[in-house]
């Protein structure tokens, strides 16, 4: 059985080379013109680093193994995307990691209330570093939605599956809020004014990741 | 459908991939006197090793600006210099190899450009050698086309990032310490300022296409050196004109007045020729003639460009006699060279 979130680092490099031309355009509109370029640079090496790992074992499919591949994940993107995406989704990935590898060594098998807390964690590391929060055309405003929806779903009581679909569609509809925005922090926001009217091409990437998870989810019945 | 494969772009490069390292290593193979290349990080260092005793200055960022930076290493200018991607930060591992590479024992210099990418990874950076080396940072953010407030990522930096490398790099050969070299960097930054605009844009080479479209008679004001669009677009005009829409801003932020001496450079873009940058020279000067502001020390030339863009920006740093001092003493790198 494959890992779930190493089906879902591997089939996010699918779509993120498919996708790379239309996230580069959108970057053309208000950035520099090279998130998909450099968003599938670093997928496709976080797919090399997963080709290069023993064949996992079923048996380690737990807390600890999720969080070693969401480790090599945030430092694969860390040392290979550059620019600020780099940096942002690398740590939004280690504090995922770090928020598993903090839970007791005999935690159950993740849980709803596991893996929200581990995106939790990521959303509030990026924030943290990019110094930014929702409102201001950044990859937040597609994270922080993705994190309230999950966190509202769990209260709800609603199964892995379920969290993340809410987040899923939370992190969509906030990726295309960020159009009519204008944009206050990255290099879109040297545009002013003219940054409006352009959907935010690191949101869209976010809303991507969310998308792709919800859907491995909910498609295998794998340990997440 | 779009494809990751665009058509051929018309430009100078055997795999699109291979851009960045083979026109390092066109660098090392031309200038081997003055610099070798750190192939495996991407890392132009000096050909000599690090100088013990002395501050290392590095820097790096996206490239695409070339000769920034890595022209700029040699004896009186940067120690090293991480070349990203075209327009894309480098990432913390290079400026780690970097830094280690250049460390002499007396501390390291950062001299970052204000970009959100750019200053996370050198800030990742620092924090991988933090305990070992000790180093400095000091961002350059000196174009007032950007508002420096709360709705922005803060000003770019831009020009004043050439002039705080040669200056910087003169304390640094001098022995001064790592504080008073940061402390120099920093002054630099706060006295000057830049603002350019683009007559054309330019193709990052693996996207192939124009970062924006201009029309033939309109000019991008207020751009950056990433093709990133200006702030307004404008008709084209007279040179003169042209030059007013930047030199007027810069005077105002810096609050030159009549009796000034400052340091004026006319930078190109890349893709616009020498004699117009001349010709823009030309009414610079009479622009800050006419306000009493004396040109002290002048460049003109392509030193922080954007690929193939046309156009031009202007920087102006206000000077005094240690500013002066350390502009004139002795360089030698493989894009700025005199006295040495």
């Amino acid at each position: 059985m494959q890992h779930a979130l190493e089906a879902w680092l591997r089939t996010a490099a699918t779509r993120i080379h498919e996708q790379a031309p239309a996230l580069t355009a959108l970057d053309q509109a208000i950035g520099d013109g090279d998130h998909g370029i450099n968003m599938d640079r670093g997928f496709a090496a976080i797919v090399a680093a997963l080709d290069g790992l023993p064949p996992a074992d079923p048996a380690t499919a737990d807390v600890a193994a999720s969080a070693d591949l969401l480790r090599l994940a945030g430092r694969t993107l860390i040392s290979t995307v550059g620019g600020a995406s780099g940096p942002l989704y690398g740590t939004g990935f280690l504090r995922a990691a770090g928020a598993l590898a903090a839970l007791p060594a005999d935690a159950p098998p993740p849980t709803p209330a596991i893996v929200v807390t581990a995106l939790e964690a990521a959303v509030t590391g990026i924030g943290a570093l990019g110094k930014a929060t929702t409102g201001e055309k950044t990859m937040l405003d597609a994270l922080v939605p993705a994190a309230e929806a999950a966190r509202a779903a769990l209260d709800d009581g609603a199964d892995t599956a379920a969290v993340l679909a809410a987040a899923r569609d939370a992190a969509a509809a906030g990726a295309a809020a960020t159009e009519p925005m204008l944009a206050t922090k990255g290099r879109a926001s040297y545009l002013g004014e003219r940054s409006i009217g352009h959907r935010d091409p690191g949101a869209t990437s976010a809303a991507l990741l969310v998308d792709v998870l919800a859907g491995v989810v909910a498609d295998a019945d794998v340990a997440v | 459908m779009a494809t990751n494969a665009p058509t051929r772009v018309k430009k100078l490069f055997n795999k699109v991939e291979d851009i960045v390292p083979e026109s390092l290593a066109g660098l090392g193979a031309a200038h081997p006197d003055i610099v070798k290349i750190d192939a495996a990080n991407n890392v132009v260092l000096r050909a000599g090793g690090p100088t013990p005793g002395k501050v290392g200055l590095i820097s790096g960022g996206g490239s695409g600006h070339e000769p920034l930076h890595g022209g700029f290493v040699g004896f009186g200018m940067l120690d090293a210099a991480a070349a990203g991607n075209v327009f894309t930060s480098p990432v913390p591992d290079q400026m780690e190899a970097a830094t280690r590479a250049v460390d002499g024992g007396a501390g390291v210099l950062h001299i970052v450009k204000n970009y959100t990418g750019d200053v996370l990874n050198f800030q990742m950076a620092a924090e991988l050698v933090g305990g070992e080396i000790e180093v400095a940072s000091v961002v350059t953010n000196d174009d007032v086309a950007v508002q420096d407030s709360l709705y922005t990522a803060g000003r770019r930096g831009v020009g004043v990032t050439v002039l705080v490398e040669k200056i910087a790099g003169a304390a640094a050969e001098a022995g001064r310490s790592l504080a008073d070299v940061a402390a120099t960097a920093v002054k630099v930054n706060g006295q000057g300022r830049s603002m350019g605009l683009a007559l054309s844009s330019c193709i990052v080479p693996a996207a192939g296409t124009p970062t924006f479209e201009l029309g033939d008679d309109e000019v991008e004001v207020g751009i950056g050196i990433h093709g990133e669009p200006g702030r307004r677009r404008e008709k084209l005009a007279s040179v003169d004109e042209m030059a007013e829409w930047l030199v007027s801003p810069i005077v105002a932020d810096l609050g030159l007045a009549r009796g000034d001496t400052v340091l004026a450079f006319v930078n190109g873009m890349g893709g616009t020729p020498l004699i117009e940058l001349y010709v823009a020279f030309n009414s610079v000067a009479r622009i800050l003639g006419g306000q009493g502001i004396a040109i002290g020390r002048s460049l003109v030339g392509n030193y922080i460009t954007s690929l193939e863009m046309a156009g031009f920006s202007v920087t102006l740093l206000k000077l005094d006699e240690e500013l002066i001092r350390l502009w004139d003493s002795p360089v030698h790198t493989a894009a700025l060279r005199w006295g040495a």
